[in-house]
């Protein structure tokens, strides 16, 4: 039973990384009043520059770097769309979204077409922290994005939303516009900033699949993670601690539910109900955290000067 | 004016999600003489999916050695767009044969086929064959699925073996189910875990199932998705792939697996076209090892982590099942967790 759950917190963390990351991401857009729905193909476009740049070069590094640049690139072009020319903010993220997954295949094909295999390269190995204590060892045998999103991530977000001056501006351009513009800042300046920010820890999280997890790539690599996170961020009531919190609720049901599976019972219950166990998790801790919800109040409104 | 912008925008969103997100894409005729046989390929799925690539590489095959003209849409998915795309393709192009995956579209398939009953259609599918023109095949490698069963029986050291699968659809349950049959024959004792992702694409997800069985004691994996090959290599343990020889997944670590071959398959239809006498009929059987559609992967030298009594089961069993002398059980419920 100890070994069960120590390997349960394990996998916890593993599972929840990537989401943790996009769901961090999503949280800087959206608290500066941009809902980014492009988070789905900025996250798998993420995992594929990554893996490329990192197959090409042979540097693990310098694929995760251009996975970051690539998605912020995006972010801005999302910023460009919503915020410049104050289009539709489902429109254009959902239209990201659809771009980024036409052109990772397109340039999947354009690289690595005509295989029967995924191509692969070698990760990033997880670092043993206390590799010889019994229940501290598994659990600190992580990869060193994982480490870097608990302990940096998460904590720096929360330190620059609410400690900072920068902070203050981007919750500031999310709840009245119109104050920041007054106060002689430039509510396009701020809104771009985060969701560069934004969209590179969408791609981070993406190539944290590519690049750590799995050292290969195949189309659905994703496979949705970048909706949960934008569920996970309502749950999180739009503040990194509890955004974190809402990502291991989900990664922890993930991996337990593999985990009943895996032991083999003979249980009056379908396999799915196993599977559906996350969602399900999910959308109760929506539910009742959903009741204080206070959304940024100028989410999905293109700020124009009158 | 606002609006207009907005709207304006709005549709040079559509233009170029429409250029760039289906990746439906087709290719130019590659070889082969003019008179040759044009075939198409209608795919529901990118063909990087192992199944319908395995489709496709058979076809792709075929027009490298000039058999056939080939060309093919893939990414069509399960919308609504199948019937379309048939259609056009049917008028336009009239190839003498489509070929593709009715799995999830067996409908529209079979309502456009019956408006062009000059043209064969071939499709995987899990219904029957339908007069005069629609025939179908899927993917039978459950024979060779249980020869890994021997296999995995004989080399695990724990009695505790994985198999990580996507749905429990009769075509994995056939696998399944096979490789565990394989599994009690030579040891009886062994206990196979088995879990489902519900996904057909989702390696990570995989990855993780595996390691949840690694935890809870198993030694030997059995890959039929992807990501589960992943775990085995950083696990150090033993994996079977599955569909394609997937050795250079995991060097030194992925024993074999069963392979589904389509060529059989697509060289009896191009004999069949040619000579003008391709009938509605389940092409099932040109998927089974005795003709050549399944087989056990090559061992790329893995023979010597084999004990050598198995490894002659295994040979022996491979012979007999070749010779019809021997045959694996087809059981297509979904496999029960076995203790």
């Amino acid at each position: 039973m100890e070994v069960f759950i120590v390997n349960l917190i394990a996998a916890t963390f593993r599972v929840s990384t990537p989401i943790v990351l996009a769901a961090i991401g999503e949280t800087y857009s959206e608290r500066a009043g941009i809902l980014n729905l492009g988070i789905e193909g900025i996250m798998y476009f993420g995992a594929f520059v990554g893996f490329l740049i990192a197959d090409k070069s042979g540097s693990l590094w310098v694929g995760l770097l251009f996975a970051i640049l690539a998605g912020v690139l995006f972010g801005l072009l999302m910023g460009f769309f919503t915020v410049t020319l104050g289009v539709n903010q489902h429109v254009s993220g959902l239209g990201i979204t659809l771009l980024l997954s036409g052109l990772t295949l397109f340039m999947f094909r354009l690289f690595y077409g005509g295989r029967s295999t995924p191509p692969s390269i070698p990760s990033f190995q997880v670092i043993k922290v206390l590799p010889d204590n019994p229940i501290l060892g598994p659990i600190l045998s992580q990869y060193w994005l994982t480490y870097v999103t608990f302990l940096v991530i998460v904590p720096l977000a929360w330190w620059i939303l609410y400690r900072t001056n920068f902070g203050l501006k981007i919750r500031s351009v999310g709840e009245n516009p119109e104050a920041v513009d007054a106060a002689g800042v430039s509510v396009p300046a701020i809104r771009y900033a985060a969701l560069g920010i934004g969209g590179g820890l969408m791609a981070a999280g993406g190539a944290f699949l590519s690049l750590f997890q799995l050292g290969a790539f195949t189309h659905g690599i994703i496979s949705g993670r970048g909706w949960v996170a934008i569920a996970i961020v309502i749950f999180g009531n739009w503040q990194p601690i509890r955004v974190m919190l809402g990502g291991l609720i989900f990664g922890g049901t993930f991996a337990l539910q593999l985990r009943l599976q895996a032991m083999g019972l003979q249980l009056p219950v379908p396999y799915e109900t196993f599977l559906a166990l996350p969602y399900i998790v999910t959308i109760i801790a929506l539910v009742i955290a959903g009741r204080n919800a206070s959304y940024p109040a100028a989410l999905l409104k293109p700020y124009r000067r009158e | 004016m606002k609006t207009i912008k907005i709207i304006l925008i709005g549709i040079l969103l559509v233009v170029l999600t429409a250029q760039c997100a289906p990746p439906a894409q087709t290719q130019p005729p590659t070889t082969g003489e003019t008179q040759a046989p044009l075939f198409f390929g209608a795919f529901a799925t990118p063909i990087e999916e192992p199944w319908d690539g395995v489709i496709h590489e058979a076809l792709q095959k075929a027009a490298n050695e000039g058999k056939i003209r080939y060309e093919y849409t893939d990414d069509i998915g399960y919308a609504g767009d199948m019937e379309r795309v048939l259609r056009e393709v049917a008028e336009k192009q009239k190839p003498a044969a489509i070929f593709g995956d009715a799995f999830g579209n067996e409908e529209a398939v079979r309502r456009v086929a019956k408006d062009y009953p000059e043209i064969a259609f071939v499709f995987g599918s899990g219904l029957g064959p339908a007069e005069p023109n629609v025939a179908v095949f899927d993917n039978w490698i459950h024979e060779p699925a249980y020869l890994c069963g021997l296999i995995a029986g004989g080399v695990t050291k724990t009695n505790v073996i994985g198999v990580v699968g996507g749905y429990p659809v009769p075509e994995v349950n056939r696998i399944v189910n096979a490789f565990i049959d394989g599994v009690k024959e030579v040891n009886p004792d062994a206990k196979v875990l088995v879990t489902f992702i519900n996904s057909w694409f989702d390696p990570a997800a995989a990855k993780e199932a595996a390691l949840a069985q690694v935890d809870a004691g198993a030694d030997v994996l059995f890959a039929e998705r992807f990501g589960v090959i992943d775990a085995a290599v950083e696990k150090g343990l033993l994996a079977f792939g599955n569909m394609s020889d997937q050795y250079e997944l995991g060097p030194g670590h992925v024993l074999t697996g069963p392979v589904w071959n389509m060529t059989p398959t697509v060289e009896y239809v191009i004999k069949q076209v040619e000579g003008g006498t391709f009938t509605a009929q389940d092409l099932k059987d040109f998927s089974m090892v005795g003709k050549g559609g399944a087989y056990l992967a090559p061992f790329h030298g893995m023979e010597s982590k084999i004990p050598e009594n198995i490894l002659a089961l295994v040979k022996q069993r491979d012979e007999e099942i070749k010779g019809g002398l021997f045959r694996v059980d087809i059981k297509e419920e979904p496999p029960a967790p076995t203790n």
